[in-house]
């Protein structure tokens, strides 16, 4: 029903460069996750001039917090948490080479901006749908920050994991395209 | 009077826990698969299907269908002639959370304070309020409250004269600005009247009503329908993508006020609607 692209991580510029705003794209290969906590000792390295817990270069970041594995599972449902609370930390990552981030909602136009110059790439998952999502992937391993539980940064290998293209590196996005798209003037009379 | 062990509500929140986070309730589902027959967007169509397939996994395999499984929220219904045997209530509760959270593999997501933020561990304490009846009933009903669509809640002191119009303006404005971060297609609770605090408390108590149950009031109801109507004209659709299903109901809980005041509060629920009630 809608156009669908194997994409297999790292990602190039080049690569992202040929996705459109609404692309339903599989993804094979390496994520991180990372949400608030990483991300703010993310930017605390940075500024200490320490080491990064993973290179950025060409890499994917998934905002999620998963909860705990049943027994004999490599990672517990996993689902996309709102990517704006990540806004003030974006950039920092993006200017380090990353080409992907996979979340939920709308980004900032300072981390649309970094996107644009750097050709790194927006992508929606479906928000709630943790338990389909967990099933793409097929290993899990914390690599830093372990203290920080749910939070904790995991290196994942994920096959076919499926996201949408939210904002491509022509300057589209899909919420607001798609809003536009599908509003109406006067109610439709559903609720009736 | 009627005597409830302790261990009777430890047990009873312990599986409310496990089966909120696990299994959409049926009148929930049901407006989802309405929404989908109804949807027009292609990409709204393909988000309602992974949502319920989402459903149907994690019900089989007993998973949480969402990671962020919450806030544990508590209405208490309490007989004026039960006595419960052995304990509190409230500790109690958290006692059912604790284990409920541990054993059912539901992700804790409670930090001790909004400043320093060390996780409790156990998702305790549980948010729970309490409502006082005659006789012997004890009824306990969970709701399972996501932070994503939580923050996107609002509040608003509005004048007399802003109306119902300015009521259903302030509603539809606040969806419109929740957008995509709040999962939808949204259930909307809607609190007005009492004083401030009153107006939100009502506002997550309206989540709790089975999706799509009516007002019994039908002047309210009739609000409810008008706004359904005027939040899935927004387009904004499910996730958010773009489409003509972006709320699947709207509930709305009243309450006498002052003569100078007007308090809406609208607390959105995303569409892991996650509730379920036992009667003990």
């Amino acid at each position: 029903m809608v156009d669908e692209i194997r994409l297999e991580a790292p990602l190039t510029r080049k690569g992202n460069e040929r996705l459109k705003t609404g692309d339903v794209v599989l993804l094979s290969g390496i994520l991180y996750t990372a949400r608030d906590a990483a991300h703010a000792r993310i930017k605390e390295a940075i500024e200490n001039g320490d080491d990064l817990p993973f290179d950025p270069e060409g890499q994917i970041v998934y905002f999620t917090g998963p909860a705990p594995a049943r027994p004999g599972h490599p990672l517990g449902p996993a689902g996309p948490t709102t990517a704006s609370r990540m806004d003030p930390y974006s950039p920092l990552l993006i200017e380090r080479g990353l080409k992907g981030m996979v979340g939920k909602g709308l980004r900032s136009q300072p981390v649309r901006n970094a996107m644009a110059e750097h050709g790194c790439v927006y992508f929606g998952a479906v928000e709630g749908t943790a338990a389909l999502l967990a099933d793409r992937v097929k290993e899990a391993e914390v690599v830093a920050y372990r203290d920080l539980g749910a939070e904790a940064i995991r290196k994942l290998l994920v096959e076919d994991f499926p996201v949408i293209v939210v904002n491509d590196l022509h300057g589209g996005d899909l919420y607001l395209e798609g809003r536009e798209r599908w509003r109406r003037d006067a109610p439709v009379g559903e609720g009736s | 009077m009627r005597e409830i062990p302790a261990g009777k509500i430890v047990e009873a929140v312990r599986d409310l826990c496990i089966e909120a986070n696990t299994e959409l309730p049926e009148s929930h589902l049901a407006l989802m698969r309405r929404a989908l027959e109804r949807e027009e967007s292609p990409h709204g169509r393909e988000v309602l299907s992974r949502i319920l397939e989402n459903a149907e996994v994690a019900k089989d395999r007993c998973i949480a269908f969402c990671q962020d499984t919450g806030y544990a929220v508590f209405f208490v219904e309490v007989g004026s002639d039960v006595r419960i045997e052995g304990g509190e209530i409230g500790e109690l509760i958290d006692r059912g959370v604790r284990r409920g959270y541990s054993e059912g593999y539901l992700r804790k997501s409670i930090i001790r304070s909004p400043v320093d933020r060390v996780n409790t561990g156990d998702n305790t304490p549980a948010i729970v309020y309490y409502e006082p009846v005659f006789g012997e009933g004890f009824k306990l009903t969970m709701l399972v409250k996501g932070a994503g669509c939580d923050n996107m809640s609002a509040l608003k002191m509005l004048t007399p004269a802003e109306g119902v119009e300015g009521m259903k303006k302030f509603i539809v404005e606040t969806i419109e600005k929740a957008g995509p971060n709040a999962s939808p297609p949204v259930t909307v609770g809607v609190g007005i009247g009492g004083p401030f605090e009153k107006a939100a408390m009502l506002a997550k108590k309206a989540l709790t009503r089975p999706s799509g149950e009516p007002n019994p009031d039908p002047e309210l109801a009739g609000i409810e329908r008008d706004l359904l109507d005027e939040i899935n004209a927004t387009g904004i659709g499910p996730a958010g993508y773009g489409g003509t299903q972006t709320a699947l109901c709207v509930h709305i809980e009243s309450f006498p006020t002052h003569i100078a005041a007007f308090p809406v509060a609208v607390n959105l629920d995303c569409h892991s609607h996650r509730t379920a009630s036992t009667e003990l």
